[in-house]
């Protein structure tokens, strides 16, 4: 099937989303998504985050669709078009999604555990308005220990959902969900029984924002000063391969490896997550990959050599064996 | 007055029975559909009647039945949504308590069109002395013949349950109703698949509401083009009207469709007129998440023309000048009104019964409550109109459900015709805590349209 998304065609199977299509393309055109998560089923549709126009709707039936869509959750037609960021409107919309995401959002993302690989940040940062117009409390919750490995605090919730399809569609045994309705909406495990089985872990990294928190990496230290390395070991509960994140010579964290959307690859147990957190645990692999972007490589070794060294051939061969130094592990 | 369809024995002692009932020409059209037509007919029958949908949307009853996927092997569902939260209506309730067995006798042809062997009525949790009298009745006609295995010796099996709900607005939208009914979190489904295809368990259902189904009865036994000629173009046959507010007879009328609005209100036959003398002011002429309307522009529409309760004439105009018909919940405000504090009170409500899905709608419904109380209250800044009319834009549309449109609507209409009420919240605070705004110009006559010349 052939789709065109802001005027880039892409051919895809029958039955992908229009953001999975988009995601093949890659790029800016990529609408963003916080409640989707590609390995959950159902997840998404809530945020509104990815809504696109689709200009024309297929080419057997070329009419526009009356209202945006969410793009996580409309499957393609053949001859589709899509309009993402080339639509005005698409824009403006997601620029009031973003507005009402942080409306209950505490924004203490300076004492915020996820901060530098929260997707709430990054969306803020990239789409919303510096200053908000809501003049009035945030809701605000007391912290919840779920089991002894996890905290969770509502205060920061944006209820995507994920932790709840994650608890429901990994493990065998539901143990949380959603509480209430509407902005009193609170994800809670009932009367805070303890989450307890061998991947529970994994909602700490489907959360978006820093509402599920690692209690052993709580406080310990900014994303941003750790190393990412991948690393390995033979596991009989889950695959084993996940991500260690150093500081100096010690483990402080272990997660699932992430893509670029800030998905995980795949799931990792709690054995893995939260008890082996020796370097002689694991088989390293070798750094793990971040976007010279993303905050988390802003202080190692994905460091560039300055442009004006770069072009110049006769500063490049001479400097070589500094280089290949500073871009090596 | 024209005839009554529904309501025709509302006044009988004793409706509420079996015996009374059915001695009053009752379950005619279950014996007439059953022995003397297919299912098809049946629903070729309600789509030559026009019925359109009385939940709120105006769906044609028809087409939505047609469009129920049938394939082989899978159970079909009929649903009744009796989940009727909608402040201003309560056309349902009134149904089911004075004549249930009128419901039941819908449910068991329009179940008998789809082909569906169970069916339920969805009841919010509130009514439960609604649910006990369902029930009483559903054990009547089951006794009787009418209910349970081979119906009437022609070999058709239905059971019918009343399931009562929790007591949520977002329940009365079909897929949260769905979801509800399945013992789940009443969240409503992202579509598609619409329930047409995969509803109730999967299953392919059609979920429809108490008086759509309840229509079917006259439709089936006069047959759908004599219901057509009731009403005026595509609005046909007639609609429950549940009047309430500052009206001198406040109560459940059954109107045909092409009503004029000015006589709905003012006749003595219906609500006759404003009550205590006053003077009318607004219109809220559909249930709640309609746009409210000004005396000027609910008796007129803009063109200068008398508006009608129809479907068509209601929503002429647009958002600019018109309203919808809605579930038919028809509230009306004297002079002594406050627009601002209606307003906030209906804001209040859609914050409470938002599921909390969409973040647009779980946000957004809270900040708008939260900028009305302040306006209501004398802490107004003259920027929350336009702050508030951009938050209703960005909920519109922008929700999986319509409720997100619902809770806008009132909110943007109210400012796009009373602004100046809300301004004078603002200007004159500490006045707008004692006193209401009054009437002031919204009852003038419309000015003359000025034809452009092109």
């Amino acid at each position: 099937m052939k789709v065109t998304i802001d005027g880039i065609p892409v051919e895809v199977e029958p039955g992908t989303s229009i953001l999975n299509a988009a995601r093949l393309i890659g790029g800016d055109i990529v609408p963003p998504a916080m409640f989707y998560y590609s390995k959950l089923e159902v997840s998404g549709g809530k945020c509104r985050t990815c809504l696109v126009k689709v200009s024309k709707g297929s080419e057997k039936d070329p009419r526009p669709m009356p209202k945006l869509v969410a793009s996580c959750r409309t499957t393609v037609m053949d001859g589709m078009e899509v309009q993402n960021i080339t639509s005005p409107e698409v824009i403006e919309a997601r620029k009031g999604v973003v507005e009402m995401l942080l409306i209950n959002h505490p924004l203490d993302c300076p004492v915020c555990d996820q901060a530098g690989e929260c997707h709430l940040q990054d969306l803020g940062f990239e789409h919303g308005a510096a200053k908000t117009r809501y003049e009035f409390d945030r809701r605000t919750f007391e912290k919840i220990d779920i089991g002894d490995k996890i905290q969770l605090h509502m205060t920061r919730c944006i209820l995507c959902y994920r932790c709840v399809f994650t608890a429901d569609q990994i493990t065998n045994t539901r143990l949380h969900g959603i509480l209430n309705r509407g902005d009193h909406s609170e994800i809670s495990t009932y009367i805070t029984k303890a989450v307890d089985n061998d991947f529970s872990g994994n909602i700490i990294d489907v959360c978006p924002v820093g509402a599920l928190t690692d209690k052993t990496f709580r406080f310990k230290n900014r994303v941003w000063f750790t190393k990412p390395v991948e690393a390995h070991r033979d596991c009989d509960k889950c695959c084993g391969k996940t991500t260690l994140w150093y500081k100096g010579e010690d483990v402080i964290r272990v997660t699932g490896r992430k893509d670029v959307y800030g998905e995980l690859e795949e799931f990792i147990c709690n054995t893995c997550r939260f008890d082996k957190k020796k370097t002689a645990d694991w088989v390293i692999e070798g750094p793990r990959k971040v976007s010279h972007k993303s905050v988390i490589s802003s202080n190692h070794y994905e460091f560039t050599p300055l442009p004006v060294v770069k072009t110049n051939p006769v500063l490049m061969e001479a400097n070589r064996e500094q280089f290949d130094r500073d871009t090596r592990l | 007055m024209g005839r009554k369809l529904l309501l025709e024995h509302i006044n009988v002692p004793g409706i509420n029975t079996f015996d009374v009932y059915r001695s009053k020409g009752g379950y005619a059209s279950v014996e007439k559909a059953i022995k003397t037509m297919s299912p098809d007919d049946v629903v070729e029958e309600v789509k030559k009647s026009g019925l359109r949908g009385r939940g709120g949307a105006g769906f044609p009853t028809g087409m939505k039945w047609s469009f129920l996927a049938k394939p082989e092997g899978v159970a079909r569902y009929l649903v009744c949504n009796a989940d009727e939260s909608e402040p201003g209506t309560f056309k349902d309730r009134y149904l089911m308590t004075y004549i249930p067995h009128l419901l039941i006798e819908g449910m068991i042809v329009s179940s008998f069109a789809l082909g569906a062997n169970t069916s339920f009525i969805y009841v919010r949790g509130e009514m439960m002395p609604q649910i006990r009298i369902l029930e009483r009745a559903i054990a009547e006609a089951k006794a009787k013949g009418f209910l349970g295995k081979n119906i009437l010796g022609s070999g058709y099996d239905l059971e019918l349950y009343v399931q009562p709900g929790g007591g949520a607005y977002i329940c009365g939208e079909e897929t949260a109703l769905l979801e509800s009914l399945e013992g789940k979190r009443g969240n409503p489904r992202i579509k598609p698949p619409f329930p047409a295809i995969a509803g109730l368990y999967g299953c392919p259902t059609v979920v429809n509401n108490v008086e759509s189904i309840a229509a079917v009865v006259p439709i089936i036994n006069d047959g759908g083009d004599e219901y057509a000629k009731l009403g005026i173009g595509r609005s046909t046959g007639t609609k429950l009207i549940s009047a309430g507010g500052n009206l001198k007879k406040p109560g459940v009328y059954e109107i045909d469709l092409g009503l004029p609005v000015e006589e709905f209100i003012y006749s003595d036959e219906y609500c006759g007129g404003i009550a205590n003398g006053k003077r009318l002011k607004a219109v809220v002429a559909g249930g709640s998440s309609v746009p409210i309307l000004p005396t000027n522009l609910i008796l007129k529409t803009i063109n200068n023309e008398p508006r009608l309760m129809s479907y068509e004439s209601l929503a002429d105009g647009g958002f600019v000048s018109g309203t919808m018909m809605g579930s038919g919940g028809f509230i009306a405000y004297d002079e002594d009104a406050c627009i601002v504090r209606n307003t906030w009170n209906f804001a209040r409500f859609y914050h409470h019964e938002s599921c909390g899905q969409c973040s647009p709608c779980r946000e957004g419904t809270g900040w708008m409550e939260k900028v009305l109380h302040r306006l209501e209250y004398g802490h107004g800044k003259s920027s929350d109109m336009d702050l508030l009319i951009d938050v209703s834009k960005k909920i519109e549309g922008n929700t999986i459900c319509p409720l997100g449109d619902a809770a806008a609507w009132p909110v943007a209409s109210a400012i796009r015709h009373f602004r100046d009420e809300f301004e004078w919240h603002v200007t004159n605070a500490s006045e707008a805590v004692s006193r209401n705004y009054g009437l002031a110009h919204y009852a003038d006559p419309l000015p003359k349209l000025e034809s452009v010349a092109g």
